[in-house]
Formats: structure tokens, sequence, C-alpha cells
């Protein structure tokens, strides 16, 4: 027979574990008030949703270091008094030097110059790092001039990707498939906890899908039924292709810090008329991270050392993380690019 | 003391206090025995009777049992495999494993084993399976001189089930229409559903699936709330105050006529509860063989019927930037 005791004492298992249960099921949220702004037509859900405490720390990690004095622009060229200056030699000495004095600080600050020029030798390419500097300098002239769909007059330096780092924080590789065994696991590149999707189930690797091959994104019908047309499309607005697609918006979400009606009406997310303006802005800067890694970064591959190429042996590539860093705005919408007009013209072919 | 009008049960079914454990009735000649000598638990009798087995398992049911732990292994196993054979890991990624059905390119063809020929299968099994357990309720039903409203019901489901594994993606032509089985998998399953095919909420049957699947909650928590409320009357005798009418089942009937107007009656809310869990997966089921094979996008098929509401745009009209010269040249 159960005692009045042990019945007691069932119960009182039964609270802490209720209690346990309820604290552990709530561990991962964050704790409110949160703050929400309409952002569209009341009744679409267009609401953005921010934690007011998790905003100033973000806030703070992106303050934009002090700009270096301007220097003067007249004076003897920079290809005149340097040699090997194979970009913006046009620039005075002066500006040229302070774009480098500039540079170091936005992307070697510890190492110094001596980070891209070895042995005090300003104009030997003998290490990969001067290489690989050149070049992201004139991909950055490209961006600002090219993709002012994307960046507007903002605009980038390379302190919006580097932050005092010789490596930015976020870069991509492409990813192996986890090693499995045998010929019955086949994971069809998802079903893995990968913090590039947020975590999900989700395909992990939509950065080779959209940033560098041209998958086609467009996944949802645009007409109310079915027609005979559409049996030939139906392998490539599968539902799989539906899953990528859904992948790279969990890396839109987590990169910029938004949810998805920062940008969609969730009513029809496929619809451009229900669609706030920022879409639009995302939609150029898939395109431009496409034509930045086959442009730009993959084509570096022989340039670097194997140490600094992926487990599948290619090039960092870049994607919406590489400049946003969890901000809709990159370093919440200051341009640094003011201060450095010189980096705003298109690079001048060599 | 005995008491029969709380929240929670608080009498423990036992027949051990006066005699032997209940076996159940004698069974026909030619039958399978019962598996399984009873006994008795004391967690189990807080919700229900303490009494546990024997079991009646019999051709159909050791059959289903058999198809189902096929079904069961080949998914355990491909997932297993897929973290390399370690079990710690398995355990650690169990919410993020499937096996996943074949890619898109293999339509209703067989596919390699390790490209989803395992997920049909396995899908497979399972069919025969559910279909054996189902043949099971309804012969078991039978036996005990029951009606079948339980395997009727348990059809209901099936139906869902078929038309998500078979009957759609046949009609689709793709085996890679089916769900995935795993946790976090198909629920990336069912949000890709529905933001492929334009948003499952504009979808009536949809609606109608919500309707009943909620409607079914409200209505359990009705009924079992007031079966509670008048048990101290007798109210858990229901079926016998169906023709015999008492105060608990007065009682009942007069408190829901006054809070709304209107009141089931002892028999009638049990059909009330039955076609409403039933309509859930029946409308569900219908719902989702119409999408992709019938309907491609559910919200432009409401704008075209006006149900879906039009919104005004707050900011200037945005243009598709494919459409737009600077980006159609990107």
């Amino acid at each position: 027979m159960k005692t009045p005791f042990m019945h007691r004492l069932g119960m009182h298992w039964a609270r802490l574990g209720l209690l346990g249960s309820l604290v552990v099921a709530l561990a991962g949220c964050e704790r409110p008030p949160m703050e929400s702004q309409q952002l569209g037509y009341r009744g679409t859900g267009t609401v953005e949703i921010n934690n007011p405490r998790l905003q100033q720390v973000i806030l703070a990690a992106n303050q934009v270091p002090e700009a270096l004095p301007p220097a003067p622009s007249d004076g003897p060229k920079a290809s005149a008094v340097y040699q090997n200056v194979q970009v913006l030699g046009d620039l005075s000495a002066a500006e040229f030097t302070r774009l480098m004095a500039a540079m170091t600080q936005w992307v070697s600050p510890e190492q110094g110059c001596s980070y891209c020029h070895a042995g005090g030798n300003f104009a030997a390419d003998d290490l990969y790092t001067k290489l690989v500097a050149r070049r992201m300098l004139q991909m950055t002239m490209h961006i600002n001039s090219t993709w002012k769909s994307h960046v507007a007059e903002t605009g980038v330096t390379c302190y919006t990707c580097h932050r005092g780092q010789p490596v930015p924080k976020y870069l991509w590789y492409e990813q192996p498939a986890p090693k499995q065994g045998g010929a019955m696991g086949w994971r069809n590149a998802q079903n893995t906890p990968a913090a590039a999707v947020g975590l999900t189930s989700l395909p992990y690797d939509p950065f080779k899908t959209y940033f560098l091959d041209k998958e086609p994104i467009r996944v949802q019908s645009v007409k109310a039924l079915p027609s005979g047309d559409d049996r030939a499309l139906r392998p490539v607005e599968s539902l799989q292709h539906t899953e990528s697609n859904y992948a790279l918006m969990m890396h839109f979400s987590g990169s910029l810090g938004v949810n998805c009606t920062y940008c969609h009406n969730s009513q029809n997310f496929s619809s451009w008329s229900g669609s706030r303006p920022q879409r639009v802005t995302a939609w150029h800067g898939i395109q431009m991270l496409r034509d930045l890694n086959l442009s730009y970064f993959d084509p570096l591959k022989p340039t670097y050392p194997a140490d600094d190429l992926g487990p599948l042996g290619d090039a960092p590539k870049a994607n919406c993380a590489t400049c946003h860093q969890g901000v809709y705005k990159p370093l919440a919408g200051a341009s640094m690019l003011k201060a450095h007009p010189e980096l705003a013209v298109a690079p001048v072919a060599k | 003391m005995i008491e029969y009008q709380n929240l929670f049960t608080r009498v423990q079914l036992r027949t051990d206090s006066h005699g032997p454990a209940h076996t159940g009735l004698p069974l026909p000649r030619g039958d399978f025995g019962r598996t399984g000598e009873p006994w008795y638990f004391y967690w189990a009798g807080k919700f229900g009777e303490a009494q546990i087995g024997p079991i009646y398992l019999g051709v159909l049911g050791s059959a289903s049992i058999v198809f189902g732990v096929l079904w069961f292994w080949i998914v355990g196993f491909s997932m297993l495999s897929s973290v390399n054979w370690n079990i710690i890991e398995m355990i650690r990624q169990l919410p993020w494993l499937a096996l996943e059905p074949p890619p898109p390119e293999y339509g209703l063809r067989m596919p390699p084993l390790h490209k989803g020929g395992w997920w049909v299968i396995a899908s497979f099994f399972l069919l025969l399976s559910v279909l054996l357990w189902w043949a099971r309720t309804y012969v078991r039903a039978r036996a005990l001189g029951m009606g079948t409203h339980v395997a009727w019901a348990f059809a209901s489901a099936i139906w869902l089930f078929l038309v998500l594994g078979l009957f759609r993606p046949v009609l689709m032509g793709s085996w890679s229409e089916g769900v995935p089985y795993g946790i976090f998998p198909h629920l990336d399953w069912t949000s890709a559903l529905s933001i492929r095919y334009g948003n499952l909420f504009y979808n009536p049957f949809h609606m109608l699936s919500i309707v009943f699947l909620y409607g079914s909650a409200l209505l359990f928590a009705m009924h079992g709330a007031t079966i509670l409320a008048v048990s101290r009357y007798g109210g858990e005798r229901e079926i016998e105050q169906i023709v015999d009418r008492g105060t608990a089942s007065e009682r009942a009937a007069l408190f829901w006529r006054w809070t709304m107007g209107f009141n089931a009656s002892m028999e009638s809310i049990h059909r009330w509860a039955w076609w409403f869990a039933v309509l859930c997966t029946l409308t569900g089921g219908i719902g989702i063989l119409l999408t992709g094979t019938v309907v491609d996008n559910w919200y432009l098929w409401a704008v075209k019927h006006h149900v879906a509401p039009a919104y005004p745009e707050i900011s200037p009209p945005i243009i598709d930037p494919a459409l737009t010269p600077q980006g159609a040249s990107k």
C-alpha cells in the first residue's frame, strides 16, 4: 500500500520535475521586454522585433574608427614616387601614404606595414598578403563604383569586413559532406546542425549554390493553377530546392539581424509588390556576391598558401555576414567612404 | 476512502485485491493466444487501469509489428550510418537526422539505395505496417462485438498519411515530394511545402482541417470538464445516461444551454467528437492532395477567388529587380 507520505513525496518530485523542465525549456529565450517596430501596412505582420539590450551591444561593436586627417592632393604622384604601384597610382604620394596608413589601421594594426611589405622593400611582391591586398583594393573600388545598387553612397572600405583583423571574421568555404559510413546514410547535403543556416536541418551550404553557382532561386509559382509547362520546371522548383532557398534566407536573417518580414510580406513571399524596398537591395546583394566570389575571391586560390584554403582546397569567399556582421546596415550605416573618396572610383584596368 | 470526483485520477483500478488478474474473455478456437502474464503498475494506475497485459497480437498484429520494426530499423540505421556509426553523435544530432526521399531528378523511378532508395523501401514497409494495424483494429473490434468506429477514425488518419507519402508523390510524378523521416527535417519539409505552393494558409481545406483540429481540442476539453463536473452525480456513467437520463445529464445539459443556448446530448457529444477528429485529417488530406496537383500557388488562387485581402502599398511600388534594365544586365 502507498502511504500518504509516499503520495506527498511523489507529488513533490512531480512538481520539481515540472519546474526543472520549465527552466530547461525557457533557457534558450531572451528576457522580455522586446521592442517592436511596424514597418509595413497594419495587419501584414511586417514588424521588426528587437531586443534593446542586445541592440546596445551590437551597436557598441559596430563603431567606426576615427578617420586619418586628409592629405594634400598636390605634389608628386604615388606612381612617380614609389615603384610597382599598380592601383591608385594617380593619387598624390601623400594621399597614397595616408591610404596605406589607414589600411594598416583597418587590417593589420598589430602586424603593421610588414604584414604585406617585407624587409622594408615596398615595391616587392614577395608576400602573398600584398597580392591579396592589392586585389581586395581593386575589389573595394569595384564594389563602390559598380554596385551602388547594393552599397549606395555609403560604400565599403577594408574596415567594413576586416574590423582590425588581417582575416575577416565571417568568410565561407565549400563544405565537405559529413563523414558517413557505408551506402546507407545519405544526408542530401542537409540535416546537420550548421551555424550558417541557424542550426536548422536545412541544406548546410547555400553559399556555393547561390553565391558561386547560379542556381535558380525562384521556386514559387507565379500562376494560381499548374499547367503542362510546369512539368519541366518541377525538378527546379522542387521542395528540396525550396529548402535550399530557405537555408539561404536563414543566412540572410542571421547575418543582418532581422526577421523574414524585414523584406517580405509573409502573405506571399515571392511577390515583389507587397515587399519592402530593402528586398530589392538584398536582391542586388546576391548578384554582387556572385560577381565578387567569381571575379575576385575564387581566382585568388593560387595566391594563398595551403593553410588559408578551405577543407576542399577553395579560396575564402564572402557572404552577407562578411560585411553585415549581424547588422542590417554594416557598421550601423556609418559611411567610412566619405573620408576616402579615392576608393569610390572604378579601378583602372591594368 | 475512494473518491472519483477530482481533476486527477484518485482510484487505483486493480483487480488483484479480490482475485486473480483479469485475462479477458475466452478466445474462439483456432485463434492465437494472448501474450504476457498480466501485472500491475502503480503509475499506469494513475492514468488508467493499473493492469498491464496480456496483449493479443495475432497474425495481423505480429505482421504489422514486423514491418513496423523493419521501417524503424531502416530509418534508424540510415541515421546511424549518416553519422559514421557513432552512437554518441547519433544521440547528439538525432533531431537533425533523417532518412531523406530521393532527389527530384529520379521522378517515380527507383533511385539508388543510398540516394533515397532506402526511403522508398522503408515507406513501403511503413505502409504495410499501418494497413495491417488498421485491419487489426477492425478485426479486434468485431471480435469483441463492438462497432468499427475506431477503425474508421484511424482510416481517416491513414488517408492523410497515404496522401502525403503515396498519392500526392505519384500524382506529382516524383518521390522527392514525399516527407523525410526525421524530427526537424519533416518540419522543414512542412515549411517548404507551404512556401513552395504559395502559403498553405490560403488553402480552404487546410483552413477546415485547422478548424477541426482546434475544434477537437476544444470539444475534448468541454466534454471532459463537463463529465468531471457532474461525476459527483454519476455523470461518468455516460452510456447509461444516454437512455436513462439522470440528474447528472440534466445539470450538464442545463449548464450549456444556459451558457451558450444549445447543448449536445450524452449521445451526440460523442458523435461531435468523432466527426471533428475524423474531419481533421479527412479535410487535411484533401488539401494536401490538391497542392501542386490542382493548385500551384494557394495565395494567387485565393486572390483569384477573392479570399485573400489586398493591402495598400505604403512605400513606392516595388518592381522585380530582374525586370529592370539594371537587374537584367546581371
